[in-house]
């Protein structure tokens, strides 16, 4: 109905004023775009919010068999947050973002500054960069389990025999933590690289002549005409880096399973130890959501600071 | 201060960007002009130290500067687009030139930054950052980068192409009184006659990666040597119609007129005809006049510009004092006054005669 006056209205030879007002107070009225809408509505419906509503109701109930149940309210939520288990897993997961992402920002920036810009040797580059992106998560454990490896692994071995340091993995939790980096950063440092370098690529040569011009040295360069050009995908570099680092799983699950003790037992880790390894669904719940909205709020800030801090 | 590029080539592969150029620019403004293509931003490029020349030398003031790069060179730049650094503010994009050139005092950067900026008519505009600002004024900020330091030569390549038609006006006559005095050589390329008509300054006319011809704009507007010339120089383009020259007599299309003395030698020529020299009422005794269809009547407001097929599938513009309206496929009669005929040979596209010539004979 009110569809049809939309219409009505529109074909109307009026004048142009006049049409132009009653455009404004009809345009809106067609509601036949919902149909457009729907069916994203529902797969969003069937893929996430209805997964999600049945964490939420895990997480407030204590779950004895499917059919004896009963409800706690948010019992689950306090115990979660005061458990110093997972405090010390958050504290754990959240300083290892943080050397994932000062690590790999600079590099990945480096290695785009350093790749060529044009010619062959562009798609060479571009290929062995993209490589470790290529890979399977859980190969990428595997490949890292066996390289850092004192007895058989090339990487351990030589830190072992060549450079003479003690270096085992699986009971230093040091040295655990820094083959679980390595690997992210070798893992990760790439899709960095390639975001950046297309940020790079997108500058017209004009800009770089005209540094050249005024003599301005590599590092001005860099700073007054790469560095800003490179805002927004650096945004988008970060907020990926962090939400996936701190969501990590599969690599150290493959290489320390979270050990030497919990030196790398990861919010994830821990979780699902919870979740699958005691099926206590409860817990579980509330610590997911819990986790939801720690990766949803520090992406929010980290994404609102860095678009302000542009204007 | 001189600029000589001495036998200038540049090969990209088996192209010829621009095949030996030899000039002499001497201190303030030269033009250059030429059609897309024609090897202006090349030239630009190797007499900045941005492209090296594949053959000859670039001279600036009677030294040969191949050896010396760019950073060290005394040169400024001016982009069509506008290119200023995105994170200063347009103070420090002004005074960045200044603060990197080690003879500059460093006291008087400030003072040198406001000058420039109050010339370019972006004074109050000085605290903001360039994604601020209009694209004129993102332009005068990248003008005042290159004037704000004292260079040999100042290059600027086609700086008003990317703006709107009034900004271009306006800052075309801005820059006319600004280079007027400069003591460095300029450099302005454009592909547009009416900004090398307007500066009024001697023009290198480039086609092809050569050049075509050095001169005054004006001149060579009124007597262009050849086609190419004249074809670089004219804005609205123009009519070319084809000719025979017959026992002292030039024939086109049905239409004849007698030839200008001296070139007889040539059979086959083009008449040029400037859309303005076109009209449509009855003309004077002797014009030549051609039977024509209307296609259709462009109207600018002080112009119409009417567009007419001629027998034979020749096209034919006129442009018309004033706004009329015509019908398309109505019936007219074309009439162009001979004296008003450039003629040029064929084959080698010299001017054999032109509308000037004749009135310098007679005067």
């Amino acid at each position: 109905m009110t569809s049809q006056l939309a219409e009505d209205a529109g074909a109307e030879t009026s004048p142009r004023e006049e049409a132009r007002g009653r455009q404004a107070d009809l345009k809106p009225k067609n509601n036949r775009a919902w149909f457009l809408v729907l069916p994203v509505v529902v797969s969003v419906a069937f893929t996430a919010v209805i997964p999600l509503m049945t964490v939420v109701n895990f997480s407030v109930q204590d779950i004895f068999t499917p059919t004896d149940r009963i409800f706690v309210g948010l019992d689950w939520f306090r115990s979660i947050s005061r458990d110093p288990e997972v405090r010390a897993a958050f504290l754990r997961t959240l300083l290892f973002s943080a050397q994932v992402l000062l690590v790999e920002i600079p590099l990945g920036v480096a290695i785009a500054v350093c790749m060529p810009r044009r010619g062959v040797s562009v798609s060479v580059a571009l290929v062995v960069v993209a490589l470790p992106l290529l890979i399977p998560w859980n190969v990428v454990g595997t490949i890292w389990q066996i390289f850092a490896r004192g007895d058989i692994g090339l990487g351990g071995w030589t830190i072992n025999n060549v450079l003479g340091i003690g270096f085992n993995y699986t009971l230093d939790s040091t040295d655990a933590w820094i083959t679980v980096l390595l690997m992210d950063v070798w893992h990760w440092t790439p899709l960095v690289a390639l975001l950046a370098y297309a940020g790079l690529r997108s500058i017209p040569d004009p800009y770089f002549q005209a540094a050249q011009i005024d003599a301005a040295s590599a590092w001005a360069t860099f700073r007054h005409i790469q560095l800003p050009r490179l805002r927004g995908v650096l945004t988008i570099a970060v907020l990926l880096r962090f939400m996936d680092s701190f969501m990590i799983y599969t690599e150290p699950f493959v290489v320390t399973g979270g050990g030497p003790g919990n030196a790398t037992s990861f919010l994830s880790i821990l979780l699902s130890k919870i979740a699958v390894g005691q099926f206590d669904l409860g817990p579980a719940g509330a610590f997911s959501l819990l986790y939801f909205l720690i990766v949803q709020i520090i992406s929010y800030v980290f994404f609102t600071v860095l678009t302000r801090s542009g204007r | 201060m001189a600029l000589v590029l001495d036998g200038v080539c540049v090969r990209q592969r088996d192209e010829i960007w621009l095949d030996d150029i030899n000039l002499e620019l001497s201190s303030g403004m030269t033009v250059l002009i030429g059609p897309l293509g024609a090897g202006k931003t090349t030239l630009m490029r190797v007499v900045a130290g941005l492209h090296p020349p594949g053959a000859g030398r670039v001279i600036v003031d009677g030294k040969d500067v191949a050896s010396i790069s760019v950073r060290k060179r005394s040169v400024a730049f001016v982009y069509q687009q506008f290119i200023n650094y995105p994170s200063l503010t347009v103070h420090e994009n002004i005074a960045s030139p200044l603060r990197l050139d080690r003879a500059f005092p460093k006291d008087q950067v400030d003072r040198r930054v406001g000058e420039v900026a109050e010339l370019m008519g972006i004074g109050d505009l000085l605290p903001r950052r360039p994604s601020e600002l209009s694209g004129g004024q993102q332009q005068r900020t990248a003008i005042a980068r290159a004037l704000a330091r004292p260079v040999d030569v100042l290059l600027l390549d086609e700086p008003l192409a990317n703006l709107d038609y009034k900004l271009r006006e306006q800052l075309r006559g801005d820059l006319k009184s600004m280079f007027g005095q400069s003591k460095g050589v300029v450099l302005y390329s454009t592909s547009d006659p009416a900004e090398a008509l307007g500066f009024a300054a001697p023009t290198v006319v480039l086609g092809e990666g050569r050049v075509r011809h050095v001169g005054d704009a004006a001149d060579m507007y009124d007597r262009p040597p050849t086609l190419a010339v004249a074809a670089t120089l004219s804005d609205p383009p123009l009519n070319l119609l084809p000719g025979v020259v017959r026992d002292g007599w030039i024939e086109c299309m049905g239409a004849s007129f007698e030839a200008p003395r001296a070139h007889a030698r040539a059979e086959r020529v083009v008449l040029g005809v400037r859309p303005h020299q076109v009209s449509i009422e009855g003309a004077g005794p002797g014009a030549l006049a051609f039977p024509a269809e209307i296609r259709l009547a462009e109207v600018t407001g002080s112009a119409t510009f009417l567009h007419l097929l001629l027998r034979g599938g020749t096209h034919l513009v006129a442009q018309l004092p004033g706004t009329r309206l015509f019908t398309p496929g109505q019936q007219a009669t074309a009439y162009v006054d001979p004296a008003h005929v450039l003629v040029f040979d064929e084959a080698g596209g010299d001017l054999l005669a032109s509308s000037t010539a004749e009135v310098d004979l007679h005067g």
